[in-house]
């Protein structure tokens, strides 16, 4: 099967150009720093001169080191997944290794799903080694966490960042230049927050996900099962849109 | 059967016309040299050949497959070397080429032989396992032609292979070329002449995006001959070629006579009276003669000709 021989190209240069290790090294940090930050950022504060102002500060609990997790991780999940992304294809296109490549036996639809399967695989291991990091770190500070609802949250962090990954690839298959692909995916996302603002539609995208992990972790059982289709959704349309684009266009 | 079949193909880039209803014929087993002017349609042609780019009109057929419906099938039986052939930087040849053998469907032991194969015919042994963005010019070169023979392909497309390379490098690819005639039909690009000369067997013209002309390079070289001698003399006689010269001009059979030094270059428009004549004229005027030539057409005057005569067409 070409997709599994295409994956397999894709994850030898996620390690080899060290994209996977970057993507680790800063959501790890950003796992392992959560906690720690929440149990010491009054520590931190007093250590400050105040200037005979009075800093009132709530106890560190442990609610607080997940929403600064959950806050981080859904930030740079995002900012990592326009970054990785956005020249995926265009960048192969522009320098003319998808064409080498793609003059072989090749299809185009296995050459996108093999580039989104490695970026799944890529932030998949990187939030795992986070979100491991993160549960250990929160146990020494403060309490061990529900391991079942620490796993449903990262599967659906995991899920948002994914959606926009999949629109940014969607992005990167319509022109040569990662820059203008990046430009066109802020503005995808940008248009996305919008509707979001718009009355109660906010329930129904991606951004809800997140939400709904967060309650998840206080033990709130209603769950946002339609933003979760429209999440898997746009993931399967925009793979859908990118092929269609990708497998006329001229390279 | 014949390898690549083109009728009436057309390329429109908004207001340009890149192919204007090309017309053309490949055999089987022929080193094709596609030859033109820079902008002539020589890569978008190849580049619909391979399935990377969309005719506007028209058809082609390339291993008997018609290029827009059965491009998959194609894939598997061509190889291509594009004019700067890309490759991942940060592979090594071998891992390139086991790659490229792992799409081609080329298991374990079998994969791994050809690549060595390769990497032995592509001159790179030294050089397999360093990283391919380190490469000069000539060994991407050589790499890209041995990507594009992975699969042992019927018909090879080469796009200007040896045009950016430095005379050695051309040398080396030249020969890698040369080395394909009777495996497989081989249809290269290119505005050097030189290059055709020296692997193409079959030479096809191709300016403003139509065919000018299509024939065995003999054939070409044969059937656009400027009938034209050089005679050489010896010192003593520099004096008396001139007057030589201009009695020569004065036969039907001679159409223009030029002198440079020693040298004369006569163009001739009965090449069979020429060929009897021209000697006894010389012995009749006392020359002592160092050299006699009849001058063979180069394809560099046959395809200026040619052009030419397209570019002066309305």
């Amino acid at each position: 099967m070409n997709i599994f021989v295409a994956f397999r190209k894709e994850w030898s240069e996620l390690l080899r150009s060290y994209r996977l290790l970057v993507v680790a090294i800063v959501l790890v940090f950003f796992g392992l720093t959560s906690p720690l930050f929440a149990k010491m950022m009054p520590e931190i504060l007093k250590a400050f001169p105040t200037g005979g102002i009075t800093i009132q500060m709530p106890t560190p609990t442990v609610g607080s080191a997940i929403d600064q997790y959950i806050k981080n991780m859904a930030q740079f999940g995002l900012i990592l997944a326009l970054l990785l992304t956005m020249g995926t294809i265009a960048q192969e296109k522009d320098k003319g290794t998808a064409a080498m490549m793609l003059v072989k036996p090749l299809p185009r639809g296995s050459f996108v799903l093999a580039k989104y399967l490695g970026i799944t695989a890529m932030f998949t291991v990187s939030l795992a080694i986070a979100a491991i990091g993160c549960y250990y770190y929160t146990m020494l500070l403060f309490e061990p966490l529900d391991v079942v609802h620490w796993l449903a949250l990262n599967g659906l962090i995991l899920l948002y960042t994914l959606v926009y990954a999949a629109l940014t690839l969607f992005c990167s298959t319509l022109t040569r230049s990662q820059v203008v692909a990046g430009g066109i995916a802020i503005a995808l996302f940008v248009i996305l927050a919008g509707i979001g603002s718009i009355g109660a539609l906010g329930k129904y995208l991606p951004g809800e996900l997140v939400n709904w992990g967060g309650r998840i972790m206080q033990g709130d059982s209603a769950g946002s099962w339609p933003a979760f289709g429209v999440s898997i959704g746009l993931i399967a349309v925009s793979l859908l849109a990118s092929w269609l684009v990708f497998r006329r266009q001229e390279l | 059967m014949s390898a690549i079949r083109i009728e009436e193909l057309r390329k429109v880039f908004g207001a340009f016309t890149a192919l204007d209803g090309l017309s053309l014929t490949v055999e089987e087993g022929a080193v094709f040299g596609f030859l033109g002017p820079n902008g002539a349609g020589k890569t978008t042609t190849i580049r619909i050949l391979t399935g990377l780019a969309h005719a506007s009109g028209g058809h082609a057929w390339v291993t008997g497959n018609e290029v827009t419906s059965n491009g998959h099938e194609i894939a598997r039986h061509i190889g291509y070397l594009p004019e700067d052939p890309a490759f991942y930087t940060w592979m090594t040849p071998l891992e390139f080429l086991d790659y490229v053998g792992r799409v081609f469907h080329y298991h374990g032991t079998e994969r791994s032989k050809r690549v060595k194969e390769l990497i032995q015919q592509a001159g790179l042994e030294e050089a397999a396992k360093r990283r391919i963005g380190g490469f000069s010019r000539g060994m991407r070169q050589r790499l890209g032609l041995a990507q594009a023979l992975f699969n042992r392909p019927q018909i090879l497309f080469l796009d200007e292979p040896a045009s950016a390379l430095d005379p050695a490098g051309r040398k080396e690819v030249l020969d890698f070329i040369e080395q394909q005639r009777g495996q497989c039909t081989v249809f290269m690009s290119t505005h050097i002449l030189a290059d055709v000369e020296r692997v193409c067997d079959t030479v096809g013209i191709i300016n403003r995006g139509k065919l000018v002309i299509s024939s065995p390079r003999e054939a070409l070289l044969e059937r656009y001959a400027i009938p034209a001698f050089e005679v050489e003399v010896d010192t003593q006689s520099m004096a008396g070629i001139n007057q030589w010269s201009e009695s020569l001009g004065r036969q039907p059979w001679v159409k223009s006579i030029s002198v440079e030094g020693q040298v004369a270059r006569v163009i001739v428009n009965n090449l069979e009276v020429a060929k009897r004549e021209l000697l006894t004229t010389v012995n009749q005027a006392g020359l002592i003669l160092t050299r006699y030539e009849m001058l063979r057409s180069s394809l560099e005057d046959v395809f200026l000709r040619l052009v030419e005569q397209e570019e002066v067409r309305p």
